[in-house]
């Protein structure tokens, strides 16, 4: 115990939770973008709400919910002590500092991105967690994603959060090798290449979502009832 | 060449310090940083003036004693170099440079430019060494150590321990320095003895002076003197590891 403690307690033990934990984040983004895809079948969101309603019921998919759930609250609360700890480091700022020279803005604004994501995940949360899994009545959530990313708006407001996230991946994903101690010469370059998956495709398929249903959706019947042009 | 300088003065530790302007006429493009601050203050002396502190030794790059952040970059602008070997013809004629010192809790100011270092010493003491039997100088040949392990073991011993990678760090981690002395150490045959407990107490000495975490910007590799590559962290964090496993 009294080891444990002090791996937690070392810097370079919180950023391996910090890298553990966003690896397992990132898992969760190729799961979420796949099955969001359903919503393409153009079947009115009949498979779409089968396959929320069975990932909202599955016991292992529960299970990996909560282990999702505390992975979050890890990367953002060791994300915030590691940031809060390197800014008592430096002793004074410099007059001059051409930090912008020597590195790539993904890595210098991290805790940036990654604070307008959770601010992110608390609209998206509310907006299609809540309803779905503690309303009172039953909504269906494929009419929930229709109505939403109808408000041009709020898919704005998606597609600048989907930004950050790039961002966030640019630097974070291959960062989570790095300090795992995985990064090499012998692979760095599978890395960048793999890299790519989590910081543009996903991101990118994630916008073409709101992209869609704002600007190229022609209202089914479902959606006609619900008064969405 | 003509330039405006604009230099940090610092009495002492407790000083607070501000910035000072000074002009310099007439410098060779050919001198260095330091020759050129020399040069500054054998006028301040002859004005009568305190000169302007700065630490320096063998001025050829190779004892790590200079280090001055100039126009906002550790050792100033160029790759590979350290203060003594820039030159003033990498500077625009009439230019103003700022010249401030490295800038970390761990590493105080002593006096100008001049900080105190010993917290690197310190961490050096916690691991940096190895047990071994001295006396009579071993056969070279003796321990079999393969080409391309001795020549990553050499890049990473190339480290001068200046603080160049502190200095440059946003967030001041000392990571290259120490992934260099452990990387240098894990890899030889000699090092093997302290391997686990190296790494866990050079880590410990680290934090225990207020480094701070290394957020993997790699500023630090790209303002080192001896371009020492940041696949050091990498190792240092899998001995980190390895040794809180095993």
């Amino acid at each position: 115990m009294k080891s444990l403690f002090a791996f937690f307690s070392s810097s370079i033990g919180k950023k391996i939770v910090m890298s553990l934990t966003g690896l397992f984040l990132c898992t969760f983004l190729a799961e979420h973008v796949a099955g969001n895809f359903l919503l393409f079948m153009n079947d009115n969101g009949a498979m779409y709400d089968a396959y929320t309603e069975f990932m909202s019921h599955n016991i292992v998919i529960r299970t990996i919910e909560i282990v999702l759930a505390v992975s979050l609250v890890g990367h953002s609360i060791s994300g915030v002590i590691v940031w809060l700890k390197n800014r008592r480091s430096r002793s004074e700022n410099y007059k001059v500092y051409k930090l912008q020279e020597n590195t790539p803005l993904a890595s210098r604004i991290t805790m940036i991105t990654g604070s307008f994501i959770f601010l992110f995940l608390v609209v998206h949360l509310r907006t299609f967690f809540v309803p779905t899994r503690f309303g009172t009545e039953a909504v269906s959530p494929y009419t929930l994603v229709v109505q939403s990313f109808s408000n041009e708006w709020y898919s704005a407001f998606y597609i600048v959060a989907l930004i950050f996230l790039s961002y966030h991946l640019r630097h974070g994903f291959q960062s989570a090798f790095q300090t795992l101690g995985l990064k090499n010469k012998k692979y760095s370059r599978l890395l960048d290449w793999l890299a790519v998956i989590f910081w543009l495709l996903i991101p990118l398929g994630f916008a073409s979502m709101p992209i869609y249903f704002a600007f190229f959706y022609k209202a089914g019947p479902a959606a006609l009832v619900l008064g969405v042009q | 060449m003509n330039f405006t300088l604009k230099i940090w003065r610092q009495k002492n530790k407790n000083d607070k310090g501000r910035f000072a302007s000074y002009e310099i006429r007439d410098v060779s493009p050919d001198a260095s940083f330091l020759e050129m601050l020399d040069i500054l203050n054998e006028g301040l002396a002859k004005k009568g003036e305190e000169p302007v502190a700065f630490d320096h030794d063998c001025r050829e790059g190779i004892c790590g004693s200079c280090g001055i952040v100039i126009d906002g970059r550790a050792h100033g602008p160029g790759r590979g170099i350290a203060t003594c070997e820039l030159r003033m013809r990498s500077f625009r004629d009439g230019a103003t440079i700022v010249a401030e010192p490295w800038r970390a809790k761990p590493f105080p100011v002593i006096k100008d430019l001049v900080v105190d270092r010993t917290s690197f010493d310190r961490i050096m003491y916690a691991g940096g060494y190895i047990s071994t039997k001295t006396g009579g100088v071993p056969d070279g040949n003796a321990i079999p150590i393969p080409k391309p392990v001795a020549e990553e073991a050499m890049d990473a011993a190339a480290c001068i321990g200046c603080g160049a990678c502190v200095a440059a760090c946003p967030n001041s981690s000392a990571m290259l320095f120490v992934g260099a002395k452990v990387s240098q150490l894990a890899l030889l045959p000699q090092g093997q003895v302290e391997r686990k407990e190296r790494a866990l107490r050079m880590v410990e000495q680290m934090d225990a002076e207020g480094f701070g975490n290394c957020s993997n910007t790699f500023a630090c590799e790209a303002e080192c003197p001896k371009e020492i590559s940041v696949a050091h962290i990498a190792r240092l964090n899998r001995e980190f590891i390895r040794a809180k496993v095993t």
